[in-house]
């Protein structure tokens, strides 16, 4: 399968590249052995992500993943990013190739993490209820044991 | 957009002369070359006179040369029937680590059927370890297959001293020279190689034919049974057209041999100087002398292959890569890996193999352009910004 028109418009084009230097939550998910890191940067605000940037080191659809999903995610409340599955991503991109379904989760992680990240800042729950609000796995591949 | 083609290594665009050669044989004389009439006998005198251009080039026989449908095919063929037909006297099998996979995966299969082999390593410019070859030797190993030139490195092996080791111990020594033909000259005799896989669409030939040479005496089982074409050693009607136009391709490539890889050579040369100078943090991979004229591999730090490798095709740039999102599976390449490059450093490699038909304007073209996407994509990687915060 190839790669659809939505996911070569956002490898050419890619929405909120960068960092956010006063970010409330950063996400980094991934390795560079197995070739893909994601790192999300959350600016949150009355309990919306009213900014979101993103850096990644990877393939076409690790850079698309990523970059889709900041805009996904853009203005909604934590609930809503919460609640975004990699499946959405996939959809909203009209489809990935197989093999790189995998990028899709680690857009998922990697705001799932940013936004624990968050909450640890703001102290107000323990790290359990952080992870279990936050959904947090962990992280394990296969291929190279990290 | 033009396509700008610089994926010489994977294929290359058939020459026109070549397809001149085998149009005839598709829809004026295309009698079965084992017919006994005129068109038959028109198409058995094509596939002889292809088969004396390889053995010309090659320095053998014509008849210790067999056609098949490819490189991979010769490989397959060699290795496993030279394997079989060697089973009494021993069943040890010597190859290297940065093999193609025509290669590695039937030696991979051999194993599972009760062969042994040795996987000898590579120094960092992707040189084979003399010394392990030679240490691995038992007093049952039948077989050593190494690779004439490397296709994604360009490092050209030292085939000669590998040939004189083998002989001296008495050990059959098949190469898969299908980086190597049309690019290095090679007399099979001097370089004591018994058996050589070579593959037409490599130097400006079709694709789907290729040729393997086995050294008279050397035994080996054939691989696709059927009728008699061959010399009984390879089934199935003869590619004629296919086989015309790899005994042309193989005459055009070596007529002009140092011309073409003089002209391949410097534009290849004045591409890596360039990508040095202008791009900091790249490693070049594969041997700096001993490697194929048209090859270049290099590792951009920080970013990821298949990233560099899509945006260059929106430039209308074909290339490959050694990424593993490129390979289909989670590993980078294998030879990068062997040569001792960390996988992050594997995953950022890009391989430009340049051919005769490529100019000076799109190699600048094509400098100016991974200079370009190269800076974007590092902007965009966290592994450049936390290099670039440390330091």
């Amino acid at each position: 399968m190839e790669y659809t028109d939505k996911v070569v418009d956002h490898y050419t084009n890619p929405r909120n590249v960068g960092k956010i230097e006063d970010a409330s939550g950063v996400g980094e998910v991934g390795n560079p052995v197995c070739g893909d890191i994601m790192k999300m940067f959350i600016k949150v605000e009355n309990n919306i992500i009213v900014d979101v940037k993103f850096k990644t080191f990877g393939c076409g659809a690790a850079i698309a993943t990523s970059s889709i999903s900041t805009e996904m995610i853009k203005g909604k409340t934590i609930e809503e990013a919460l609640a975004l599955k990699n499946t959405d991503v996939v959809n909203s991109l009209g489809g990935l190739p197989p093999v790189k379904l995998h990028c899709s989760v680690l857009a998922e992680e990697a705001i799932h993490e940013a936004i624990a990240d968050y909450y640890r800042k703001e102290g107000k729950m323990t790290e359990e209820e952080i992870r279990e609000k936050c959904n947090l796995k962990e992280h394990h591949c296969e291929h190279c044991g990290d | 957009m033009d396509t700008i083609y610089l994926d010489n290594n994977a294929t290359t665009k058939t020459d026109d002369e070549v397809l001149k050669a085998m149009f005839p044989y598709f829809s004026e004389s295309y009698g079965n070359p084992s017919s006994i009439y005129k068109i038959g006998r028109e198409n058995r005198r094509a596939v002889e006179e292809a088969r004396e251009k390889v053995a010309e080039v090659l320095n053998c026989e014509p008849n210790e040369i067999y056609f098949t449908a490819g490189g991979s095919e010769s490989d397959n063929t060699a290795i496993r029937g030279i394997a079989y037909s060697y089973k009494k006297k021993g069943n040890h099998i010597i190859t290297s680590k940065i093999e193609h996979p025509a290669v590695l995966e039937t030696c991979k299969q051999l194993e599972k059927e009760g062969f042994e082999v040795s996987y000898i390593g590579v120094d960092e410019n992707g040189i084979v370890k003399l010394d392990e070859l030679q240490s691995a030797i038992r007093p049952t190993t039948t077989l050593i297959t190494i690779m004439f030139a490397n296709n994604e490195i360009g490092t050209i092996e030292p085939i000669k001293e590998i040939g004189e080791i083998a002989k001296k111990n008495n050990i059959v020594f098949h190469t898969d020279a299908v980086q190597a033909v049309g690019s290095v000259r090679i007399d099979v005799q001097e370089l004591n190689i018994d058996s050589l896989s070579l593959s037409g669409h490599k130097f400006y030939g079709p694709k789907g034919i290729g040729a393997l040479y086995v050294k008279k005496g050397v035994q080996f089982q054939k691989f696709i049974n059927g009728g008699h074409q061959e010399r009984n050693k390879r089934a199935g009607t003869e590619n004629v057209p296919g086989i015309v136009g790899l005994g042309k391709a193989i005459e055009l490539a070596y007529q002009d041999l140092e011309e073409h890889n003089k002209k391949i050579k410097e534009l290849r040369d004045y591409y890596v100087e360039q990508i040095e100078k202008r791009v900091p943090y790249i490693k070049v991979n594969g041997d700096r002398e001993k490697r194929l004229p048209g090859n270049s591999n290099i590792s951009f730090r920080f970013i990821e292959g298949e990233g560099l490798l899509l945006n260059l095709d929106l430039k209308g740039i074909c290339a490959s890569s050694g990424s593993a999102c490129t390979s289909g599976s989670l590993d980078p390449s294998h030879v990068l890996l062997a040569i001792g490059l960390p996988h992050e450093i594997a995953h950022g490699s890009l391989r430009i193999s340049i051919g005769k038909y490529n100019t000076k304007e799109e190699i600048d073209y094509t400098i100016d352009s991974i200079v370009e996407i190269v800076a974007r994509l590092r902007e965009m990687s966290p592994l450049w910004e936390e290099f670039n915060e440390k330091k």
